[in-house]
């Protein structure tokens, strides 16, 4: 459940982050407000305020969901905002000749992004993306708070009939470095593998 | 309007960025085949008019023709675009493709050709610019000058009807400019339209049909490079050919 959560969380939030770091670099001036708005609010909120008020909130105006979804889209759209920041960032860090070569082969803005500025971004954006994603595995822990049976929830439903909680929640932190490291470790195995050659960010930091 | 005769035409070209003006009153024509250089001191809005000729950068008034499209008004500037190649100064290769896939990216995205099609192409390209053997290697990986090539092949694989470089050498060393030059020329006598901001004085004099002489965002004079550099009309374009042929010397490159 905790790894559901993750994927489903991180994945939403990645379907938000890249059209709204596009419009926040390349977009219309209204555009850049209202994404600056979304932003800055769920930047803000701590994320067990954001479930609180999804679920528990969003029935009054009419807005059923379950505790699952519930922590799903509240920590998608956190993530959201945060992953934005970050693919924004990396859209930035790639030098402007690279879209004005693309406009000039009569490409759309859209395909320049899409085909040239995006893939070089995301290899930037990739270490920073594997932070975030190591902060959403332990957010999901808020699903906890929701009623949801995550990793956390299952402890504690051990604990209840074994007593003894030190081995539990030792077993369920240990489960949480588990995930997180092989993640890590493939990530950075990805990084690697997309180094473009020549292009070595690390070696230019040296 | 059907003076469709020649294929670029300037009219009263005018861009100010904030309050500094760049351009003030630029018209020139260019012909099929023809080779023009622009040079000129730096801040004149030579490469200013590079960028609005393609529509990079929008100028305040004045028209541009491509044929007899009026590119200032065109609805869709992305279709013009191919028409226009641009040669950058600092090359604008795409660092995450090879030389190979940078010249196929623009037939296969932009003109939807098949993947078979625009590698024969982008081979062709490659040959044409001597890069055949660097075909797999990455920007990162290639020297300026051969940088330079492959930028010049991805705009030839447009098969654009008209090629703008914005100053192609200046972030050359010195001994790499020669093979650059070498390509530009081939084009020229290929007949290729080329419209070329420079300070190769060797380059502009042996190659190009006509040199513009820009400053303070005019054209202060152009003609024939004979004629420049033998009786200019105007004093200031014979001072200035005379320091640039000093710092760069004639050259028969």
């Amino acid at each position: 459940m905790t790894i559901e959560i993750t994927f489903l969380t991180l994945s939403l939030g990645m379907l938000i982050a890249v059209p709204v770091s596009f419009g926040q670099v390349y977009g219309p001036k209204w555009g850049r407000f209202l994404i600056g708005i979304y932003e800055k609010v769920f930047r803000s909120i701590p994320g067990i305020v954001i479930l609180f008020l999804i679920y528990y909130g969003l029935p009054h105006a009419g807005i059923k969901m379950s505790p699952f979804w519930a922590c799903i889209i509240g920590l998608g759209l956190r993530s959201g905002a945060y992953q934005s920041q970050i693919f924004r960032g990396a859209i930035q860090s790639i030098e402007s000749t690279q879209m004005r070569a693309s406009r000039s082969l009569g490409m759309t803005k859209m395909q320049g992004f899409i085909d040239v500025i995006f893939p070089q971004a995301f290899r930037v954006a990739l270490p920073p993306w594997a932070n975030e994603f190591t902060i959403v595995l332990k957010d999901s822990s808020f699903a906890y708070a929701l009623g949801v049976t995550e990793l956390l929830r299952q402890g504690g439903y051990i604990i209840a009939t074994t007593y003894e909680p030190m081995l539990i929640y030792l077993t369920i932190a240990v489960i949480y470095f588990i995930i997180t490291f092989t993640l890590n470790k493939s990530l950075a195995a990805l990084e690697t593998k997309l180094t473009i050659p020549g292009f070595d960010i690390r070696e230019k930091i040296k | 309007m059907s003076e469709s005769k020649h294929l670029l035409r300037v009219e009263n070209l005018r861009k100010s960025f904030g309050d500094n003006l760049v351009l003030k009153d630029v018209s020139f024509t260019m012909d099929k085949g023809e080779t023009k250089v622009i040079i000129g001191p730096s801040g004149t809005g030579k490469s200013t008019l590079l960028t609005c000729i393609n529509q990079l950068v929008k100028p305040d008034s004045g028209t541009i023709y491509l044929k007899d499209i009026n590119v200032t008004q065109a609805e869709n500037m992305n279709k013009i675009r191919q028409r226009i190649g641009f040669v950058f100064q600092d090359f604008g290769l795409f660092n995450h493709l090879s030389a190979m896939r940078n010249v196929m990216i623009g037939p296969i995205k932009v003109q939807k050709m098949s993947k078979e099609d625009a590698k024969n192409l982008a081979y062709e390209e490659l040959k044409r610019v001597g890069l055949l053997e660097h075909a797999d290697k990455y920007p990162a990986q290639l020297s300026g000058g051969q940088k330079q090539r492959v930028g010049i092949a991805r705009a030839l694989a447009m098969q654009p009807e008209l090629i703008l470089f914005d100053e192609p050498t200046s972030a050359l060393d010195p001994e790499l400019i020669g093979e650059v030059l070498a390509v530009m020329k081939d084009l020229a006598e290929n007949r290729m339209t080329m419209l070329i901001v420079t300070h190769e004085m060797g380059f502009a004099r042996t190659v190009s049909d006509e040199i513009i002489f820009m400053e303070g965002g005019v054209i202060v004079e152009q003609g024939p490079p004979e004629k420049l550099f033998k009786s200019p009309e105007h004093k200031r374009t014979g001072e200035f050919l005379f320091k640039l042929t000093e710092l760069y010397g004639e050259g028969e490159r």
